[in-house]
């Protein structure tokens, strides 16, 4: 271990030591009282890690004998968790503080979970790959299950952290196959074992178990039993957080894996995510439509939304990397609009989450209305909305690979889709007048709701750079 | 002029953004000052568009004032117009401010309506300036999104059915465009709709699912177009969003949907579909040209049974939309000239016919035929201008509505005589419905005690009428005012598709020898 090393897993050493240091603040200093400040400092802190990390050096460099990557690609993964890690922080605040739910413990798992993600997207090592992925998940049960006074809360806890330790079982199976295979646990150890194309059968086992435990992190069909549950069940704010960032983070390491450690044998692997992807897509798109529950809807919704995200995986080429880490930007932006509203949904002060509780928001909160009808022809993918590119990326990916079946069924599950996406608008616009929502929503909610409304209406000049960012990153991963 | 189109095209934009930031209040004043605004922005519109018609040079068939710029993901921001896309741009600038006009008496969230309407504008013009194929795509379907708002909120009692199957059928449509679009990107490498005009898309065999499709990709690409434009033109028998959405609209809506809208199909089939996949074309036109005579008949036939005169409309612009197709794919000099005439001259009559039952409507809250007759006697005024227009939407000579009708007889008699001799009959039956339509609601006693007191049209409704007037009769007089402006590019057009079918020919005959 040399000091190079060290540099190079700095983010990630930081926000480990920073998160411990916060552990032992909350625990000092009077408890619960100390949470405000926590979260505040927390968001400050991944703001400035990911900064770090966006204006850092560009090569490509190993670290740890090859057990960590410092890429393009990992600093393109890292810095959208960072951020859309500190948005949520910032957003859910005011929801917690008015649901008198602030545990110390909630911006000290985040800030854990947040880093073993970052180790999941710069893992060069099956090893490093479980590490940071225990790690983030362990994080994530807990902080399903943080309202322990509420059943429902509790019972996503539980569920989630069941469901997720068979997956994480399946994962490690497929590690061991893999090893016990290939000799090694080294992405690049296993590549060099592809001989013309083609898998040998016990490592084709292996890397059939490990999609299967991803496929449940990035909640693809048919693991993807737990989210809607877990998605409703879960303080928002935590919802928000797992429809955001851990999605990234699992999408990364699923490219990352399958690029850096299989990348010698696509055809082994593009024909399972090209069915995940259609499964997910109609299933995510089909399910929703009955969903009254608008945190329910959202999680069909992310279902759906990585269905798509697969598609470009499922190309097998750099521009379907491009495509995926575009569309995951451009998804994450979008949900952090969306729940930024969904956080600020109350009745006379009481939560309320139900669809049709958003009749004539219109009249009551016209910019809110305006911005979620925004936001909702995004998710639709309806054109020249942001969302429309990030579909129109992924799609061009797959033809590319002369998938087009694929896109063809992904435009076909997008039809379906913008029905639920529509009637949202049509709660909000067309429906009769009930009883109105608070109007009271805080800055940091109508802020980012806003901008990520408008971000959406103007990133059709440039998408903001990111597709370039997102090309250099597939780049430096697809060789 | 620089940047002439991109100025066309977003000055109602730009309005749109003015009213959203800057006006405030629901009170009387701010309802008059954004009424104002729209009608001041989209007259301007029209003004500067004038410009390009001067300055447009029929002669030359390529595309005039081309602005480039780099865009993103590889695609470029390209705009032009040639003389088949010239005239759609006119339609839409000439048409706005009459229907912002048509909306004055709209009292429930009128800035957010103006708002819709400019936008919508917008993204019309776009799509006929549009020369990159993404870009239009992108403004052929955010036009959906005003016009969903535009029948959800503003429209009828059945407004959010209407809304919903208007959004999803035409969706459906264009989606499978996209992938069509994709593939054709894919294949050539670019999405310069120039650079396509002249890329050869493959005719070889493809096999799919175990069929072989004769034509190849450009038979599978030409039917994914053909599901978009089918679906918005509207054709039989996909036809059947349009009257429910017509019915739920709100007047300005439907003339706008009429008159514009309906045209983006039939400027897309002119656009892509002839000349982008010409063997494609030549394989299905006969299918096509079925289509349009059965929808037609059968159009014709189903508008003579309804009671609600929107809905009468509507189903003589799905007849009126055959005449289009059914020239589009006699692909001769006369049936395109024919195709574009007819769209624009039912621009003017099909928006007219709608502006005269939102006068009505306005006065009695029904569309309901039955609730009318004798109308003459208190709406002499009305009775005349319904009566042209009525006249105009069944063909009469002298009225537009003749000129494009005749030249697409002669062009697909010459190509299909029995098609042209069963669409003929439709002829009649809409003669039949059209003037049957005026007799139970003009003619006749005025018996009904509710319409006693109906007052004629004041200033500002026949202002609207009058340029439509003016325009139906002048082009019905004298076409070539429209025709020499096409003339040249569509001559281009049909000689490049001859050349095209002739090359294909004599390549399939070498490849048998």
């Amino acid at each position: 271990m040399t000091s190079v090393d060290l540099t190079i897993a700095l983010p990630e050493i930081l926000l480990a030591i920073y998160a411990m240091a916060a552990l032992l603040f909350g625990v000092w200093f009077g408890k619960d009282r100390s949470t405000g400040l926590l979260i505040w400092v927390t968001a400050a802190v991944f703001i400035l890690l990911a900064a770090l990390i966006a204006l850092g050096t560009v090569e490509t460099r190993p670290a740890f004998g090859g057990l960590m990557v410092d890429d393009a690609f990992a600093r393109f993964a890292r810095v959208a968790i960072l951020l859309s890690g500190a948005a949520v922080l910032l957003m859910g605040q005011d929801y917690m503080q008015r649901q008198n739910l602030m545990p110390f413990e909630y911006p000290v798992l985040i800030a854990l979970a947040t880093v073993g993600m970052m180790v999941m997207v710069s893992a060069g090592d099956l090893i490093t790959l479980y590490m940071g992925l225990e790690l983030q998940s362990l994080a994530l049960y807990v902080l399903a299950a943080i309202r322990r006074d509420s059943l429902r809360s509790t019972e996503a806890g539980l569920k989630y952290f069941m469901l997720g330790a068979l997956a994480s079982g399946l994962l490690l199976y497929g590690a061991s196959l893999v090893y016990g295979y290939a000799g090694t646990t080294r992405f690049d150890g296993i590549a060099s074992t592809i001989q013309d194309g083609q898998l040998s059968v016990g490592v084709l086992m292996g890397l059939a178990f490990l999609l299967a435990g991803l496929a449940f992190k990035v909640s693809a069909v048919p693991f993807h039993m737990w989210t809607p549950d877990v998605y409703e069940g879960a303080p928002t704010p935590v919802t928000a957080f797992f429809s955001t960032a851990p999605k990234v983070a699992a999408m990364a390491l699923l490219a990352r894996l399958l690029h850096d450690g299989f990348g010698g044998a696509p055809g082994d692997w593009t024909q399972i995510l090209a069915f995940l992807a259609v499964a997910s897509m109609f299933v995510g798109a089909i399910g929703a439509i009955s969903q009254r529950n608008i945190k329910r809807l959202m999680a069909y919704s992310s279902i759906s939304h990585m269905g798509f995200a697969l598609v470009g995986l499922a190309a097998g080429t750099a521009a379907g990397v491009q495509a995926t880490l575009l569309y995951l930007a451009i998804y994450v932006t979008m949900n952090i609009g969306v729940f930024a509203f969904i956080l600020s949904m109350r009745r006379e002060g009481r939560v309320v989450t139900q669809i049709d509780d958003l009749h004539m928001l219109s009249k009551t909160q016209p910019t809110a209305a305006l911005a979620l009808l925004i936001l909702m022809f995004s998710l639709a993918g309806v054109p020249p909305l942001v969302g429309f590119w990030a579909k129109f990326s992924v799609l061009t990916a797959a033809v590319g690979s002369g998938l087009v079946w694929l896109a063809v069924a992904g435009v076909i599950a997008s039809v379906i889709g913008a029905f639920y996406y529509l009637r949202i608008v049509y709660y909000m616009y067309f429906g009769e007048e009930g009883q109105p929502l608070d109007t009271d929503i805080s800055t940091i909610q109508r802020g980012l709701l806003i901008a990520s409304a408008a971000a959406m209406l103007l990133g059709v000049i440039n998408l903001f750079g990111v597709d370039g960012a997102a090309a250099v990153a597939a780049q430096a991963l697809v060789r | 002029m620089l940047n002439l189109l991109s100025i066309i095209t977003f000055t109602p934009a730009v309005a749109a953004l003015i009213l959203a930031l800057f006006l405030r209040g629901e009170d009387e004043a701010a309802q008059r000052n954004a009424k104002w605004l729209a009608l001041v922005a989209t007259s301007a519109t029209f003004l500067i568009s004038l410009i390009l018609l001067f300055t447009f040079d029929p002669q030359d068939t390529g595309f005039q004032h081309v602005e480039e710029r780099e865009w993103i993901l590889g695609l470029n921001y390209k705009l032009g117009v040639d003389g088949i896309s010239v005239l759609f741009v006119m339609l839409t600038t000439f048409l706005m401010p009459i229907t912002i006009g048509a909306c004055w008496n709209v009292k429930h969230r009128v800035k957010e309506y103006m708002i819709a309407f400019l936008l919508l504008e917008t993204l019309m013009i776009g799509v006929f300036v549009a020369l990159d194929l993404v870009l239009f795509y992108l403004f052929f379907e955010a036009g959906l999104i005003p016009m969903f708002l535009i029948i959800g909120i503003w429209g009828g009692k059945a407004r959010i059915y209407a809304a919903f199957k208007f959004f999803l059928y035409t969706f459906i449509g264009s989606v499978l465009m996209l992938v069509a679009m994709i593939a054709m990107f894919v294949d050539a490498g670019t999405t310069d709709i120039p650079t396509l005009l002249t890329h050869q898309f493959s005719t070889g065999p493809v096999s799919l699912m175990g069929w072989q499709v004769v034509g190849g990709m450009q038979t599978l690409l030409w039917l994914a177009f053909f599901a978009s434009f089918a679906v918005k033109m509207p054709m039989w028998p996909v036809h059947t969003w349009l009257p429910d959405a017509h019915v739920q609209a709100p007047t300005a809506g439907s003339v706008i949907l009429a008159a514009v809208l309906l045209k983006m199909g039939g400027y897309g089939f002119l656009r892509f579909s002839l000349p982008m996949f010409p063997v494609a074309s030549d394989l299905l036109a006969p299918l096509v040209l079925w289509m349009s005579a059965i929808a037609i008949v059968y159009a014709s036939l189903v508008a003579l049974v309804q009671e609600d005169m929107k809905k009468l409309v509507a189903y003589s612009s799905v007849a009126h939309m055959g005449f289009v197709t059914m020239g589009i794919f006699a692909a001769t000099q006369q049936g395109l000239d024919g195709a574009i005439f007819q769209m624009i001259s039912h621009g003017f009559i099909s928006g007219a016919l709608f502006l005269a039952v939102g006068v009505i409507y306005d006065r009695m809250h029904t569309r309901e035929i039955e609730a009318y007759g004798g109308l003459v006697n208190r709406m002499p005024a009305f009775a005349l201008i319904f009566m042209l227009f009525t006249m105009a939407n069944v063909g009469l000579p002298g009225t537009s509505g003749f000129v494009g009708e005749f030249l697409t007889f002669m062009a697909v008699f010459q190509v299909n005589t029995w098609v042209a001799l069963f669409a003929a009959s439709g002829v009649i039956l809409s003669a039949g419905y059209a003037l049957w339509l005026y007799r139970r609601v003009v003619f006749g006693p005025l018996i009904k005690d509710s319409l006693k007191n109906l007052k004629d049209m004041d200033r500002r409704e026949k202002a609207l009428f009058a340029p439509l007037v003016v325009m139906t009769l002048l082009l019905g007089v004298y076409p070539a005012l429209v025709l020499d402006v096409i003339g040249p590019s569509v001559a281009a057009l049909v000689s490049q598709y001859d050349a095209a079918l002739a090359a294909h020919e004599t390549a399939s005959m070498l490849a048998q020898n």
